[in-house]
This record gives C-alpha cells, structure tokens and sequence, in this order.
C-alpha cells in the first residue's frame, strides 16, 4: 500500500494518479486481494508440512490422493454455494439435496434402465430444479433464504427416502461403468473425481470473475436495492445464482454416487455445513458481495487436509469436528481484523 | 477570550491512496459556535472522527481543558467529555427515550433494572434541557428533530463540554430548526463548547461565534465573528467566488416534443390524480415540502412502487411500467435522495458502480463481460465528469459525497438514459461542488437530456428549474415557469393543501 508522498496537494496527488496510467493501481489491487487470500494459502501451507513432519505416511502420492478425493464431492458443493453466499444468501438444502440428486441418478439408471447419461443429466437436473424452487421461494415469496433452504433440505432429505424406500440403489449390476465417472482414471495419477472438481472450479472462477451472472451476484450482494433501481431483474438473477449453485449440488450428487457405486439416501446430512464452512474459511463473507473461487477451493482442502492428517495422527473423529470447528471460528475471526482495518 | 477547552494542532490524516488531513488546527472555546466548513472531502468528518475517537491520527496533538490527550474509542472520548452527533442518528427504535439515553448505564434495583428511576432520572435531564418529551415514549415514534433531541440529551448526560454536531438540521423543518437553535443557545450559555458542522450559509449566518475553514484537508483558516462574511467564507472554501443568485435562461420548452407525459398518477398510500409534462431539454423541478409526494412520484413513476392508477407515456408511446428494469429499459434513470442506501455499492470500485446498469451491454451473447471497454469508459466519464478519484479501481466508499454523485450520474450517461429523475441531487454535498453538479445537470439538458429534479431546497430549485411543479398532500398544487416563481410563491402552493386539510 503506497501513501502519497509528502509534498503537493491532495488534488495534485490526484491528478498525478489519473495522469499516470491508473494500471499500476490495478497490480496493487490484485496484489491485496491476493494478501487477503495468502492467509488461507498460508495455513494450508502450514497445515501440510506440519502434518507431512508428523507423520511419513501423509506426504505420500497415494494419501495425498485419497485428501483430493475426499475434498471433491464438499469442494463442489462449495463452489456452487460459494454465489450463494456472495449474493448475501444461504443454502441450507445442499446435503440432503444432493442425496436427493443421487437417488434420481440411481433411480433413473437401475430402476428405469436408462443409460448412465440420462441418469445423470436426471441428477443435474434434480439440483436446478431444487435452485428454481429455492430461488422462487426467496425471491416472489420473499421468505429469508435461511427459511426457505432449511424446508427444502427437509423435503429434499424426506424425499430422497420416500423415493428409495429407504434403502440404497445399487448400480454395481445396472451399470457396472458408472463407478468410472468418480474412481475411473482419463489423466494418470488423478481420479476422475478430483479431475471433475478441478475443470468445475475453473469454471465457477470463469463464472464468478469474467460473466454477467458472476457480475450480478456480487451486486446484489453489495446492494440489492440498488442494483434493482439500476434497472436489474434481481429477482431473475437470484434465481440463476440458485439454479447454477443447484446445478453443482446435482454434480456432486452423481460424483458421491459414483463413488460409492450406490446411491446412498441417507448420506447428505451435514455435508451443507462442512460446505459452508470451506466457502467461509476462504474468505467469502457471509454478509454478501466479497467472495473468491480460489478462496473456496482453498478452504476445502484446508478442511480435507486438516481432517485427513488428525486421523492419520490417530485422533479419534470427535476431536477431528472441534478442531474444524475452531478452523472456522479462527478464519472469520482474522476476516473480520480484516476488515476493521480496512475502515 | 477565554482559553479553549478543545486544541488540536497539527493533525495529519492518510489512507490509502488519499491523505485525507494535513497539519489541521481548530480550537473550540467554551460556551461558543464553531462552525466548521468546508466541501465535500475537505477532511471534516475526518477531523471530527478523530475528535470522537473512531479514527486514530498520524500525527499531531489534541488538547482537552489544558492536558494533552489521546482519545482511543468514541467510548472513553464522550466519558471525557467529547461528544459527537452524527447526521444518521444512531438509535434503538424499539427502546424508549429513557432506555436509549442511559442504556449500559441504567439504575438498577438489586439484579434488575430500575424502569422508576430511569424514567424518572431522564424526566429530569430532560426538564433541565426544556426538552418537552416523555421519557416512556419509544423512539421509534419520535419524529427525526426529537430523535436528534434525544441525542443531544444522552451527550449531556455524559456532561459533554464539547458537542459537535455533524449537519444537525438536514432532516429537520423550519419549526424544528428554530427548536434546535434555541437549545444550542442554552448550551452555550451553560458553557459548552459546539462545534457545528453545516453546509447552510444562512444557518453559519445566525449561529456562528467563529468559523472555521477546511479545504482539501488543510486548514484554510478562522474568523472572528466580527470578520465572518458569507462571500469571503464561501472564497476561503472554494478558492473562488461564487454568484449565489444565478437563475436558469428563459426557454420556452412548449414546442419541444413531451417525452414523458405522466397523466392521474395515484398511489393507495399517498398520491392523487398527479399529472404533469416533461419536455425534451427541460429540467422541471419538483418543490414541496417532505412526504408531499415528490420522491414518491418518482418512485411510482420508475415502477419501485406499486402503482394504483393513472398513465404513462414516454416519447409517445404508451408506457407500461412495473418494475425499475422496465423504466430504465425505457430510458429513465432514478438518482436516489439516499445514496449510499439506495444508490452505490460502497465496498465496490468506481467502475463496478458506474457500469452496474449498462452491465448487460458489455457482456456478449453468452455473458462474457468485456471489462476492459467498460473500464476504458468508466474512465472517459471519470475524465468528463471530473470525479475526483486516485483511480477508477477506488473503492467508493473512500469518495466525498459529491463525487459519488457523479459516479451515479455516470451510471445513468453510460446507460444512455435520455430522461433522469434526480431526487435531492446535493444533500450532503457542499457549496463548490453542488454549484458543478448544477452546471452539470444544464449541460445535460442542453445536450438533449431531459430532467426532473427534486429538492427541498427552493434556492436550489429556483437555480437549475425551467418550471417547477409544486406538490402538497399528494397532488401538484401548481406550476409555474421559473421567471415567474419565487420563493414565497412556491411556500404559498406547498401549503396550499395543509390549508384543505
């Protein structure tokens, strides 16, 4: 951060900036906004040489794999609700939709005999439709996203059991192929899964920083009213952020699915929170229009790493939950030093 | 002269990008009105958060009842006795007067608050005041003059010995004005030192025992009551002097084309049967007092609000309006009375916030945003409008008002909007920069914009109106053409319908 040197106005200081190309400008900006995300990428940092010190089993190819395969599936969801939460919202329904998505896949593919892509463009579709529900919900009927993602991750949770008879459906026999979309290998060394999550978060940082969807959803996370008076459909675009952010929860439901050759009714719980959790340790604030994909991604691994390497260390799940729990309270602690500053 | 209770000598101030002070000094006396001036971004709400302890200083030293200080929270500052009364009023609506004044202080009975004492402690602050107010009453009720009332108690309470009031009567009415000013003549007599903040030379004229002058975050300089003179003020602030009595050019817009035509516009809530032309390079005025149905006009008009019946016609043709995107889709672009609540996204840049409504147009068929096109232009408009900003990546918030509004208005010129509704364009912006912002607002209208401004300010009006439309009680009580208005003519339409009621 450069001050203005000592001698000369402000208004000659001004000038001076404006005269100069304001490119330079440009660079320190980037550069802060990098700083503002080096202290996540610091402590993922941190996080894997500790861990790789502690314990020689950690930095080896084949545990360093399995860390990016169980980031996939909550690093998806993430990204999706990553324009959520910079809209100023919230989902609640990631979860047990994505266990719904799962189950249409599964449905649509064992029950119906449909090919594999149909079952999962079924799943895709799942998700969008659940956005399109929540986003009406937010927006014409104006209930507060908390409330209307909280009754949707019910329904979606009820009817993914309702749907399946409260049993998995299998596809180790309907379609042996299926497990290949998650566990196949196109690029050597890399899942499927983790190759899946890597193309999906370009895309969602192509989204986020360079389209008008992205563009909207941090405006109507800065100021929705006036983005509205600006002549803005905020309603539409709110629904969008939704649909797109559902279309991720369908992806990650086909991807969990996969993974697990079976789809799974019950297994959603909890993964909304452990989602939310990655986007706000990377530095997307929940009070809307400040947010990163990069920031996301980081955040996920931070809470794979984290919960890989403890139990690698041998320390049992429940501390695995309270050290997570204070990852979280330090990161929107510092996020919030942050932006005490900044004022 | 008696010593100051207040000293601040050499202040300085920087933040990123903009050094914001620059070795300011101000005294403040007890017992007297210093009122501070200065435009917008000269460094005043600057120099008063670092008086109240929100902000801490580079540099330089404060002085309070002849020890130095330091002041490090806006707590710790009102026990010393600084207070600070900011323009947006910082109340619990749905606590009352006696809660709101002594809240983290309240008399207790044993565990419990004491609701008795409390009323009853408040009652006597009040009375001491000449404040006619009941303690019990929610502040929610209050109107925005006795919200400020209460403030101004709760200062006391904490026995403020110096005040300062940051635009004290911007929402306030003639009536509550006067109230206002009869108190600060009681505090001065009680020997507290007030240090005014204002942009209104008729309020410096009636008030001030000094006046102080910022410009560009220097320290300009003082006089003495016997010096003070309004050209010579606005010169210290300016840099230059400026004719406060310049009107509009006779034009006759009869024979221009009508692009809007707003015919029995009624609201449930307020407006009835309005109706009114606006013609191609005119700017028509809106006067009236508050919550006559000037801003609710507009609203109607852009389709924030419901509308329950009347017509629209722009450039002609029918106009069916329901939401805000229709309006702008049609041209018609709303500068919000309330700028940062309803107009900017503060924590976005300059070029986030002058190309939010053109965003659509810079975006190819599959939503690609061309950013550099938008950034080149946000800066040509930047350049045209001569905003005052290090770059166009500045975050808004760090603007002075003024030159937010300017990043509004480029919103609406990068939009291509041919008639802007401008609702109270220069509240909070001061004497130089409103005087750009009216230049600004003819040249629009001489380049073909067509323009409806609502102000309460009739000064303001009478400057920049061709014809002004004044509302009462929801309905335009009539119309006159700038050369035959006059202050008194619009007071008498304003109140022409508080008569019929």
């Amino acid at each position: 951060m450069s001050t203005p040197q000592q001698s000369g106005s402000t208004t000659t200081v001004i000038q001076q900036a404006l005269a100069e190309n304001t490119d330079k400008r440009d660079i320190g900006g980037m550069l802060k906004r990098q700083l503002q995300q080096s202290l996540a990428f610091g402590t993922l940092i941190v996080l894997v040489i500790f861990f790789a010190i502690a314990s020689p089993a950690f930095f080896t190819v084949s545990n360093l794999t399995t860390v990016l395969l169980s980031t996939a599936v909550i690093a998806i969801l993430a990204l999706g609700t990553t324009f959520v939460i910079i809209t100023g919202g919230i989902d609640l329904s990631l979860g047990t939709g994505m266990a719904l998505c799962a189950v249409m896949t599964g449905v649509v593919i064992t029950n119906w005999g449909m090919p594999i892509w149909v079952g999962v463009l079924a799943g895709i579709a799942t998700g969008v439709l659940m956005g399109l529900i929540n986003g009406v919900n937010i927006t014409f009927l104006r209930l507060p996203p908390f409330i209307a993602t909280l009754a949707m991750m019910m329904i979606a949770g009820g009817l993914a059991l309702v749907i399946s008879n409260v049993r998995p459906i299998y596809f180790s026999t309907s379609a042996p192929d299926f497990k290949r979309i998650a566990l196949g290998v196109i690029i050597p060394g890399i899942p499927n899964a983790v190759l899946i999550t890597i193309v999906l978060a370009i895309v969602a940082a192509l989204v986020l920083s360079k389209t008008l969807l992205g563009r909207y959803t941090f405006a109507i996370g800065s100021n929705e009213e006036a983005t509205r008076l600006s002549g803005v459909n905020t309603r539409r675009w709110t629904i969008f952020v939704y649909m797109f952010a559902g279309a991720f929860v369908g992806v990650a439901g086909v991807v969990i699915a996969s993974r697990l050759d079976s789809a799974q009714p019950q297994i959603g719980m909890g993964y909304e929170l452990q989602a939310i959790a990655a986007v706000i340790i990377g530095g997307t604030s929940l009070l809307g229009g400040r947010g990163s994909i990069i920031g996301t991604v980081i955040g996920a691994l931070i809470m794979s790493v984290l919960v890989n390497g403890l139990s690698i260390l041998s320390i049992q799940t429940e501390w695995r939950n309270i050290v997570v729990g204070i990852v979280v309270l330090l990161a929107v602690f510092f996020d919030s030093l942050r932006n005490r500053q900044r004022t | 002269m008696s010593d100051p209770i207040l000293r601040v000598e050499g202040i300085s101030k920087g933040f990123p990008g903009v050094q914001a002070l620059k070795d300011v000094h101000l005294e403040v006396r007890a017992g007297e009105v210093l009122v501070l001036v200065g435009e917008n971004g000269a460094g005043k709400s600057t120099l008063m958060k670092i008086l109240s302890g929100i902000y801490t200083r580079d540099e330089g030293t404060i002085t309070f009842e002849g020890e130095e200080i330091e002041l490090t929270s806006p707590l710790q500052a009102q026990q010393l006795g600084i207070t600070i009364i900011h323009q947006e009023l910082n109340m619990m609506p749905d606590l009352t007067v006696a809660q709101n004044i002594y809240i983290g202080r309240e008399p207790r009975k044993g565990p419990f608050v004491s609701e008795r004492a409390l009323n009853r402690r408040t009652d006597e602050l009040l009375k001491r005041l000449d404040i006619k107010l009941d303690p019990r009453k929610k502040v929610g009720d209050l109107t925005v003059a006795e919200q400020q009332m209460v403030e101004i108690a709760k200062a006391l309470s904490f026995n403020a010995k110096v005040l300062i009031m940051d635009e004290p009567t911007s929402a306030l009415t003639d009536t509550e004005v006067e109230t206002l000013f009869v108190l600060i003549e009681q505090l001065k007599q009680r020997g507290t030192g007030i240090v005014y903040i204002s942009h209104r030379m008729d309020e410096l004229r009636r008030l001030a025992d000094r006046v102080s002058v910022l410009r560009d975050g220097a320290y300009i300089g003082s006089l003495e009551k016997s010096e003070i003179s309004v050209p010579k003020i606005i010169e210290m602030m300016v840099g230059r002097a400026i004719d406060e009595g310049t009107r509009p050019e006779a034009r006759e817009h009869t024979a221009d084309p009508v692009v809007l035509d707003v015919q029995g516009l009624s609201t449930k809530s307020l407006l009835k049967d309005v109706s009114f032309q606006l013609h191609k390079g005119e700017i028509l005025g809106f006067a009236g007092l508050m919550g006559a149905g000037r801003t609710e006009t507009a609203r109607a008009i852009i389709g924030a609000d419901r509308k329950d019946g009347g017509s629209i016609h722009v450039g002609g043709k029918q106009a069916r309006i329901r939401q805000p995107e229709d309006a702008v889709k049609r041209g018609i672009g709303y500068l919000s009375e309330d700028r940062k609540l309803l107009g900017l996204m503060l924590e976005q840049d300059v070029t986030f916030n002058t190309v939010l409504a053109s965003l659509d147009s810079y975006a190819n068929a599959i939503g690609w945003m061309g950013d550099r096109k938008a950034k080149n232009q946000t800066k040509d408009y930047v350049q045209q409008l001569r905003v005052k900003t290090p770059s166009v990546n500045q975050i808004v918030k760090l603007l002075s008002g003024g030159n937010q509004q300017k990043v509004v208005i480029a919103r609406w010129l990068m939009r291509d909007c041919d008639i802007l509704i401008f609702d109270e364009p220069t509240r909070g912006i001061d004497v130089g920069a409103k005087e750009e912002i009216y230049r600004l607002m003819q040249q629009l209208a001489a380049s073909g914009k067509s323009i409806i401004v609502i102000s309460s300010e009739l000064p303001e009006i009478l400057r920049v109106a061709n014809r002004i439309a004044v509302f009462a009680n929801g309905r335009i009580t009539g119309t006159l053409r700038n050369e035959e208005a006059s202050q008194e003519k619009i007071m008498q339409l304003a109140a022409h319908g508080e008569e019929e009621e």
